[in-house]
């Protein structure tokens, strides 16, 4: 069985009221959900084996935010992507820290560098840039009249 | 610079005697903080009730310099990450390439990214026992440790040409094969590596004043160690049964014989004795890579300069010296990546920092940093 | 060496323009061969910098020590990426190290901005920008042989100090191709 139907399987048996379908990737399996049930998928997830968060992080669709977290399971050795999305002007979504505490600082670098707010961390600051820096650098309209950019040689 | 400072909490004791919190900063600049880290420390009288890490001092913007890069002229973006061990930087960026462009690597070239990821990770270990001793005081142990880190290097250097940042590893493949002689000089490095690593675990770890300054600091759980996403040495050391070379395996690791290195108690003295164990180990994978590595191409044929693989995303990651390094990139089909974001290691154990120095006295800090293992280049990016 | 240094300010409040050639030397010459260093190693240089001064490439032997401690030191040697959040730091650290002093640019990040030129937000583009440097060592990291040659080239330039505040030989330095400005004023 390849890790996509492995979690395909376990989606199976979770809450349909929760919103989540399954896609594939290059043998990686995709679960896409609305941003309002984020909490209740990580703690479902959590309660079925998957007990890393590996990684939190943004991807700037230029209408939308995409967030993407990576959840992985020893005990099924399997690991599957989380995604969601959250609109470009009210950028905010629950925080998975009372879930995985290694949302901690993953949480905080993408407040820093995208501006994405989560609700419920117990302490959202800027973790890479210094405090004052204006703006949030990896968005994709960020300025910047100190940046040279490189020219294009291919 | 500005500091963070909640206002400092003052008691009152029974006898009338005003008490303050202390705070104190430690860094950036200083001689035992691995680099550009800067801890702030909050004491009560000798113990710390809290430490927070204070990063960024290095933030040089990869993730945003590869949005303006080819997937071949990001590769020595990658080396300036984990700068203590780019062949496994390297290693970790080109299998994402190489899943999201569906490009096969020839065997040789898989067995020679084994030869050098074991090589530097012997290399990565030596730096971060050395330092942490540095830390306790314990100067020569950095200087020995040095020397075992010079012969690989210039292994490295007759291989690559470069004795830090080797751009060696290629989406597709390593960039030269090796030269005239190459496998025998490993091999005569690792028939002394025993010797070596015997006579710095009977001088560090065997010492008693490395066990009474180790021993019983910044104890981890395993539970904590996974909720909090550790991975490497400092899971291991807890006890935590992973690695990814046998659990997650990549490349041609199902083919090698090797034991995963488990700590017990969770302490400073089991990180570090983790590390140096690691290495015996790593000679074993070499040893057996050296005598079943084919012959063969280097590169595949035929695969163009600039590649461009189809829309989509991909995740990959390798068992790096500090822990579990990831790439996520996400690519929209054109030669530059849309997103590429590092998973660093360093970077989700040094969230540990916090709470593994409750209680302990500032010199204990210092000992738990060194046991964490930071590179701030991986850490800020 | 604190008499030295008073007579070289009596001299120079009592008309000015004296230079004190043989006393020059001496005292140049033994600054020169012992010249502490305060290691701001930020990135990767910093890996190349301690390589540099352990067992193969010894940098004691020049008498170049590392301290890190920037008030016992006389020259400081910024290795790897300083960023608009370091900057403070190393102009606090650099204010607090006594004179006379010099600064070493190691790598190519310092010098330039190196790798690091284009697209970034967060790079100081070359130490010089904020600092006066002294001896520019170019290298991704640089190698410690090109080290050595940097701290001998910054031996003939602590030559060329005199005792009398702000005063300097005109001498003929040893360099490797010889440059358009020798030593300066005198």
């Amino acid at each position: 069985m390849s890790i996509y139907e492995a979690i395909r399987a376990v989606v199976e048996e979770m809450a349909p009221d929760l919103g989540i379908t399954v896609t594939e990737s290059w043998d990686d399996a995709i679960l896409d959900i609305p941003a309002e049930s984020l909490l209740a998928v990580g703690r479902e997830l959590k309660a079925r084996g998957f007990d890393r968060l590996g990684m939190v992080t943004a991807v700037d669709r230029d209408e939308e935010f995409e967030l993407v977290y990576r959840v992985q399971s020893r005990t099924l050795s399997a690991a599957a992507f989380v995604k969601t999305r959250v609109a470009r002007e009210r950028a905010s979504i629950d925080s998975l820290y009372e879930v995985w505490p290694a949302a901690d600082w993953q949480e905080r670098e993408v407040w820093d560098l995208f501006g994405i707010a989560f609700v419920g961390h117990p302490d959202l600051r800027r973790i890479l840039l210094p405090e004052d820096w204006p703006g949030h650098p990896l968005r994709r309209d960020y300025e910047d009249a100190n940046v040279i950019k490189r020219p294009d040689y291919i | 610079m500005p500091l963070q400072i909640e206002s400092r909490k003052s008691t009152v004791t029974e006898e009338g005697l005003p008490v303050e919190e202390l705070v104190v900063n430690v860094g950036p600049s200083h001689p035992s903080t691995h680099g550009v880290g800067r801890v702030i420390v909050h004491l009560d009288g000798e113990s710390i009730t809290k430490a927070d890490p204070v990063i960024g001092y290095l933030h040089r913007g990869i993730e945003k310099m590869a949005e303006n890069r080819t997937y071949l002229q990001i590769v020595p973006l990658t080396d300036r990450l984990d700068y203590v061990g780019s062949m496994y930087a390297n290693w970790a960026y080109c299998r994402t390439v190489e899943r999201l462009a569906d490009i096969r690597v020839p065997e040789r070239a898989e067995y020679l990214r084994v030869i050098v990821c074991e090589l530097q990770r012997i290399a990565s270990h030596m730096m971060g026992i050395g330092s942490a001793a540095a830390d306790t005081g314990a100067f020569s142990m950095f200087i020995y440790t040095f020397d075992v880190r010079e012969r690989i290097i210039e292994l490295f250097e007759s291989l690559c040409g470069a004795r830090l940042t080797y751009n060696y590893v290629r989406p597709g493949g390593v960039s030269f094969d090796t030269p005239e002689g190459w496998t025998d000089q490993v091999l005569e490095l690792l028939g002394t590596l025993d010797a070596s690593l015997d006579e710095l675990d009977r001088l560090f770890f065997g010492n008693v004043i490395t066990r009474g300054r180790l021993k019983g600091i910044g104890v981890l759980s395993a539970e904590d160690a996974v909720a909090w996403g550790a991975s490497g040495p400092v899971a291991r050391g807890s006890g935590v049964d992973w690695d990814l070379r046998r659990d997650d395996p990549y490349s041609v690791y199902p083919r090698f014989e090797f034991d995963v290195v488990l700590g017990e108690n969770g302490d400073a003295y089991d990180r570090g004795r983790v590390r140096l164990v690691e290495c015996y180990e790593s000679a074993r994978i070499i040893a057996q890579a050296i005598e079943q590595l084919p012959g063969g191409a280097v590169r595949p044929e035929g695969l163009q300069r600039l590649i461009a693989p189809p829309p989509g995303e991909a995740y990959d990651h390798i068992e790096a010296a500090r822990g579990s390094l990831g790439v996520y990139l996400v690519s929209d089909g054109s030669p530059r990546p849309y997103r590429m974001k590092v998973r660093s290691p360093a970077f989700c154990n040094l969230a540990l920092l916090s709470k593994l120095c409750e209680g302990h006295t500032l010199p204990d800090l210092v000992v738990v940093l060194g046991s964490l293992d930071p590179v701030f280049g991986e850490v800020d990016r | 060496m604190a008499i030295v240094d008073r007579l070289g300010a009596a001299l120079e409040g009592a008309g000015g323009g004296v230079i004190l050639t043989s006393v020059d030397a001496l005292v140049d010459w033994s600054r020169g061969q012992s010249l502490w260093a305060f290691p701001m190693g930020t990135a990767c240089c910093a890996m190349e910098l301690i390589a540099a001064s352990f067992n193969k490439f010894d940098f004691d032997r020049l008498g170049t020590f590392p301290r890190p401690d920037p008030r016992h030191t006389d020259v400081i040697i910024l290795a790897g990426t300083i960023t608009e959040k370091m900057k403070p730091a190393v102009k606090l650290l650099y204010d607090q190290m006594p004179d006379p002093k010099w600064v070493v640019a190691m790598g190519n990040c310092t010098v330039s901005g190196g790798i690091f030129y284009y697209d970034t937000y967060s790079v100081v583009r070359g130490a010089d920008t904020f600092l006066p440097v002294d001896v520019y060592i170019a290298g991704c990291p640089p190698r410690p042989e090109s080290m050595m040659d940097g701290v001998l080239q910054l031996r003939e330039l602590v030559k060329t100090e005199s005792l009398a505040p702000g005063k300097r030989h005109a001498r003929e330095l040893l360099l490797p191709e010889a440059p358009a400005e020798s030593g300066g004023e005198s």
